[in-house]
């Protein structure tokens, strides 16, 4: 199983590393010529607005959505989530707006804010140590999304089809248990329900 | 439960800006101009090092209007100047709710014997370092990422260049040392025994480390990430440049993907000139700002 870091700016090496515990193969991916051999792509914290820059410039944009419609899995986390996001709150346009979600960006606060907080999540036995970084919330989610996590009253852990976002960073914690939950996603992607995804970009 | 102002949230900041540029600015309208080319945070400082260097003075924390205006102008973070050992330039930014601020050699210190007790803050601190004995102690007081210093105002990156090469080499020389020579080592570096194990055992430092000082093209970013930096921060070089827009994004671009060269050869073309820079030789010991810090 190859899956892909995107590594235009942010948290790749340690996204690589936890593909890699979990027993997968790790693709850093700079251009749109290396998704085609992916089984899957994980979009990693940053900062939404530089990896979006980078984004257009490579011309990436287009093919990273041909990727999605074609049902393969991607997981966002943080900049990732928003990333993935069909809405994003204040502003006009989405990025790949493949996830049938709404975000608000820093809607914790700024960083004096940032914290760390153990989580109960859907599936998952024991409490999960996440740390919250500028992080972004989902607002609203469609009725396809399966909420696995809220905190303090606002969603920040989700999947829907193809499409696993979380607000906080697994990536800083060594914790590689959310990896592990989206690579098997991508194993058993032929059961993901991606009918809902396929359309309408 | 939630806890705030961790190392883990501190240092993890940090690491969202792997790969990214850092951009110095002066007001609200630089700002966006830095957003918009793909900055991943930008630095509020009153004047540019450049400017500091040919006006001279006393150099301090910035007007917290400017500050303000910044923080209020873009979405990305924003981080600011304190002076060396200022403990409360560094407590009023804190309070304006800045997302890192720098302990800076750039501004004059307002202390020539002890820097700021960083573990004390909620708010993560940035500093400078030239080896890994200054880099060890600034962690211990509590930084949650470095950056090389270079010379700061030059747009000459000779300095950024042995700074780095000093630092990365004296990682690559620990990681391969025997636990038994590293308590000497410790001693010679002027860095603690137990930072020394972890640098060891991690294979590199445990925080992000910058490279700052001197970069003024796209190829000088992409130089300081081939030579091992996390990413770079860029001063004088973008603002003084002719060009701010172009070169800031080009800057940006050159850092993400910094062995293509025939993509930074694209980039470099027609920008114009970049800013004028010094001579090393030109600049007396007094104004070498990368002395300042001990």
């Amino acid at each position: 199983m190859k899956i892909g870091v995107l590594a235009l700016q942010g948290a790749v090496r340690e996204h690589v590393q936890a593909i890699q515990a979990c027993g997968a193969e790790a693709v850093v991916v700079k251009n749109a010529g290396q998704l085609a051999e992916l089984d899957g792509l994980v979009l990693p914290g940053g900062e939404s607005t530089a990896m979006r820059r980078l984004i257009d410039r490579a011309n990436l944009l287009e093919p990273l959505r041909q990727f999605a419609d074609a049902g393969k899995p991607m997981f966002g986390t943080c900049a990732g989530l928003v990333l993935l996001a069909k809405e994003i709150e204040g502003q006009d346009a989405a990025h790949i707006g493949v996830m049938d979600i709404t975000v608000a960006r820093n809607s914790f606060g700024r960083q004096v804010d940032s914290f760390e907080a153990d989580l109960e999540i859907v599936g998952i036995e024991e409490p999960f140590p996440a740390v919250f970084i500028r992080a972004p919330h989902i607002v609203s989610a469609g009725e396809d999304v399966e909420v696995l996590c809220e905190y303090d009253g606002r969603i920040v852990l989700a999947r829907s089809g193809p499409f696993l976002g979380c607000s906080f960073h697994p990536e800083l914690t060594g914790d590689h248990r959310l990896m592990q939950l989206f690579l098997n996603m991508v194993e058993n992607r032929e059961l993901l329900p991606t009918e809902a995804h396929y359309s309408k970009i | 439960m939630s806890e705030k102002g961790t190392d883990r949230v501190k240092r993890g900041m940090a690491e969202m800006q792997k790969g990214g540029v850092i951009m110095d600015v002066v007001n609200a309208e630089q700002a966006k101009i830095a957003e918009a080319a793909g900055a991943t945070a930008v630095m509020a400082l009153e004047r540019v090092p450049s400017d500091i260097r040919k006006e001279g003075g006393v150099a301090r924390m910035a007007d917290p209007r400017i500050t303000e205006e910044v923080m209020n102008a873009v979405s990305i973070p924003v981080m600011a100047k304190a002076r060396i050992g200022h403990i409360t330039e560094a407590r009023v930014l804190e309070a304006m709710g800045v997302d890192y601020i720098d302990e800076s050699e750039v501004l004059t210190p307002a202390d020539e014997e002890f820097h700021l007790l960083k573990n004390d803050y909620t708010v993560p601190f940035v500093c400078g370092c030239r080896n890994i004995g200054e880099a060890a102690r600034r962690i211990g007081e509590g930084a949650s990422m470095l950056r090389t210093k270079g010379e700061p105002g030059t747009g000459n990156i000779v300095e950024a260049v042995r700074h780095l090469r000093q630092v990365n080499g004296e990682v690559r020389k620990i990681v391969a040392m025997g636990e038994d020579e590293l308590m000497t080592a410790a001693r010679d570096l002027g860095a603690s025994y137990e930072f020394l194990k972890e640098v060891k055992l991690l294979g590199r430092l445990p925080v992000v480390n910058f490279a700052a000082g001197g970069i003024a093209t796209p190829a000088d970013a992409a130089l300081m990430m081939e030579l091992g930096a996390d990413g770079v921060f860029v001063g004088s070089g973008i603002f003084k440049s002719d060009q701010p827009e172009r070169f800031a994004r080009a800057i940006v671009e050159a850092t993400a993907h910094y062995q293509d060269y025939a993509l930074i050869a694209k980039l470099s073309k027609d920008l114009g000139p970049a800013m004028k820079g010094l001579e090393m030789a030109t600049i007396g010991a007094a104004d070498r700002m990368q002395e300042r810090s001990w």
